[in-house]
């Protein structure tokens, strides 16, 4: 299995609460994530989807070890870097790197753009003076950037142009993994598609490995090889891209592929949308057995009491697995079972 | 002006020519240059555009809801126009027969009363004889009806215990209390999942089946405009570049902005098919270029889009699609613009 270049194995991270009563015996804990195990493969693109409160943004920066786990192993290129040191994770760092969300929050305003750029050079001792900043703006030619903007402030770039500093931060010591936390959700339409072609060339140049995370599902789409869906700290289905919007099992998935709004009026109009009951439940006292069975237009007794596990079902490839006791038939009718409405 | 829908009945809301600008210390910011457009009693009109267009400020000028701009124009509601009303008619007017949903929904409610006083207050300001009693009967009967759970009980929680699915809910609600004919809904579920998303478009979907209200969306998301629009105005820059109806603008879109917004979205015909971004970003409302605002970043751009301004005009032969590009207005003519800016015909999808 040489071509998994990242393993997540029965992942938790759970944060304590303040507790309020001093001698209270069980403190309680937000279960961010509560047992997630999954696989990325060298150079495909897993998407990571879910809504807020999912657990998506934790998992992720539990694969870069931003977040210590609660328990359970992170396996990166083979070497288990659930409980290496700071020190030793050094050289892992360079090899995993983040593009955030928030162009605007993730760089520092004061500081001026080819330094910004430049800190991974600066952090791990590549390179010096001019040396640094030529390779500085080789970066900022390659995703875009005009390399006499070296001396300019954060401020004074549009926002897509901020996305691609952050990029090219992410690029700069040659990572194999790049963990996309909501790359392109705070741009505009026309900017969000110059940093998904962006990163498609950079994937195709550099062999990357991407971990896409978004709730933009057709974004999503568009980018990923696989799609991993996360409800309440768990997967719920993780499938090939296609697979999963051709033939999605677990209810939970339908109902999230059918709410996504397609700007396409006829296949709109021809749609069946299934409009959930309620909302998240809180990620304190997830539901019992499965946790999306409170809103599941398909839940029985079983779905309360015994949790389902992630497992291909229906006879699909063993790559499509589902967290569901009584998955979902192609061209099962979904919103009929689903009579009263939030 | 152009023709609104098919009936000759005057329109519930006319636009025409509305201007809004703000003086700011690095000039003047001229948001809003000339919109136009109208809506029927019950319609929904989807205003689409990017950061800055000017989509939300043209809404709020209309309700007198924009502070220190200069705003010219008419906006003409059931016979009236909007613009020339004083503070006090246009009170009445909002929040009665004008409701608002703005994307914001914990900064739209006051955090320090009950959701079901706040609800009350705002019917009891507009309808005196209502006494508190039965406006908190019909908070709970509108609470139900928008879909929070436990409605009678949740009136008398405070803004923060609701999520922000349930208190976009409630925003809807308190808007649609006095059975507005009109509702200006500012990206409601922008900031919502998109399951609660889903739910929240159909609870005003059936409100307005039930009231017969006129919806203006605005929202920068084409998934959305092609759920829930009638007829749709494109905006950039300040300005209409496009406004048709939705199907006609979804596959028969005559600009080159909406062309460039439709090709960054991925298709749903070829998933996998590389995007084509509109190259460059949007222009500075101070500065604005000359002639088309677009055309900096236009493929199709010749002489005459950098010196004149085009005007919105009728396209393919129908008075209700505008369009205010100077290219050929005809079909083929703009088929072959298309050719020689080297743009193939795959941009178009398979329709």
């Amino acid at each position: 299995m040489t071509d998994v270049l990242l393993e997540l194995d029965d992942v938790r991270k759970w944060f304590p609460l303040a507790s309020d009563r001093l001698f209270r015996r069980e403190r309680e804990h937000v279960k961010a994530v509560d047992g997630v195990s999954l696989r990325v493969r060298a150079g495909e693109t897993l998407g990571l989807v879910g809504e807020t409160g999912s657990g998506k943004s934790t998992l992720a920066r539990c694969m870069t070890r931003l977040h210590d786990v609660t328990s359970g192993r992170v396996i990166f290129d083979g070497v288990d870097i659930t409980q290496m040191s700071q020190r030793d994770l050094r050289p892992v760092r360079r090899e995993i790197q983040m593009i955030f969300q928030d162009p605007y929050g993730s760089l520092n305003p004061r500081r001026r753009v080819g330094s910004i750029i430049g800190d991974p050079y600066a952090i791990h001792g590549v390179g010096e003076g001019t040396d640094r900043k030529r390779r500085v703006q080789e970066l900022m030619e390659l995703v875009g950037l005009n390399p006499e903007h070296y001396n300019r402030f954060p401020a004074e770039f549009s926002g897509g142009q901020r996305q691609r500093i952050g990029v090219a931060r992410a690029l700069a010591l040659r990572p194999r993994l790049i963990v996309c936390d909501e790359p392109v959700s705070a741009l505009d339409v026309s900017i969000q598609a110059q940093i998904i072609n962006l990163l498609a060339d950079l994937q195709a140049e550099f062999n990357l490995t991407y971990v896409f995370i978004a709730h933009d599902l057709s974004v999503v789409r568009h980018v990923s090889d696989r799609v991993a869906v996360m409800y309440l700290g768990k997967i719920a289905e993780v499938a090939d891209v296609e697979s999963l919007h051709a033939t999605p099992r677990h209810p939970y998935t339908a109902a999230l592929l059918s709410a996504i709004p397609i700007p396409d009026p006829e296949l709109s109009d021809r749609r069946e949308r299934i409009i959930l009951r309620g909302e998240v439940p809180s990620p304190i006292n997830p539901p019992a057995g499965c946790r999306f069975h409170p809103r599941c237009p398909k839940a029985q007794d079983r779905c309360a009491g015994e949790e389902p596990a992630l497992v291909s079902r229906n006879g699909d490839e063993e790559d499509h697995r589902a967290a569901c006791h009584f998955p979902v038939q192609p061209g099962e009718r979904l919103s009929a079972a689903n009579g009263e409405r939030p | 002006m152009a023709v609104a829908a098919a009936d000759s009945s005057p329109p519930l809301l006319a636009v025409e020519d509305l201007r809004v600008s703000f003086r700011t210390h690095d000039g003047v910011v001229r948001a809003v240059r000339g919109v136009s457009f109208d809506l029927a009693k019950g319609k929904t009109l989807a205003i689409v555009g990017e950061s800055g267009s000017g989509k939300s400020v043209s809404t709020q000028a209309i309700v007198g809801l924009v502070r220190g701009a200069e705003v010219s124009g008419r906006a003409t509601f059931a016979g009236k126009d909007l613009l020339t009303m004083n503070a006090e008619e246009l009170r009445r007017i909002r929040g009665a027969r004008i409701g608002m949903i703005f994307q914001d929904s914990l900064s739209s409610l006051h955090p320090y009363y009950r959701i079901g006083w706040q609800i009350v207050e705002m019917i009891r300001a507009h309808d005196g004889s209502v006494s508190r009693a039965e406006g908190r009967d019909r908070a709970v009967d509108l609470l139900r009806r928008v879909g929070i759970p436990h409605a009678e009980r949740r009136v008398d929680d405070y803004p923060h215990q609701f999520s922000g699915g349930m208190r976009q809910r409630a925003l809807i609600a308190m808007a649609m209390a006095l059975g507005p004919e009109l509702l200006i809904a500012d990206e409601p579920t922008t900031a919502l999942d998109v399951t609660v998303q889903a739910q929240v478009l159909q609870v005003m979907a059936d409100l307005q089946r039930e009231f017969g209200t006129a919806i203006i969306l605005i929202t920068h998301d084409l998934g959305v405009v092609a759920e829930v629009a009638d007829e749709v105005v494109v905006m950039y820059a300040g300005t209409v570049m496009e406004r048709s109806g939705r199907r006609e603008l979804f596959y028969r879109f005559h600009h080159p902005y909406t062309e460039g917004l439709l090709g960054s979205l991925p298709s749903e015909q070829d998933v996998r098919r590389r995007l084509r971004p509109i190259p460059g970003s949007p222009p500075s409302l101070i500065r604005l270029p000359k002639g088309c605002p677009f055309h900096p970043r236009c493929p199709y751009a010749f002489e005459r889009c950098r010196t004149d301004v085009p005007p919105l005009r009728p396209v393919y032969g129908d008075e209700a699609h505008l369009s205010a590009c100077w290219l050929p207005t005809d079909p083929a003519g703009r088929e072959g613009a298309r050719a020689d800016a080297g743009v193939t015909a795959e941009a178009r999808g398979s329709r």
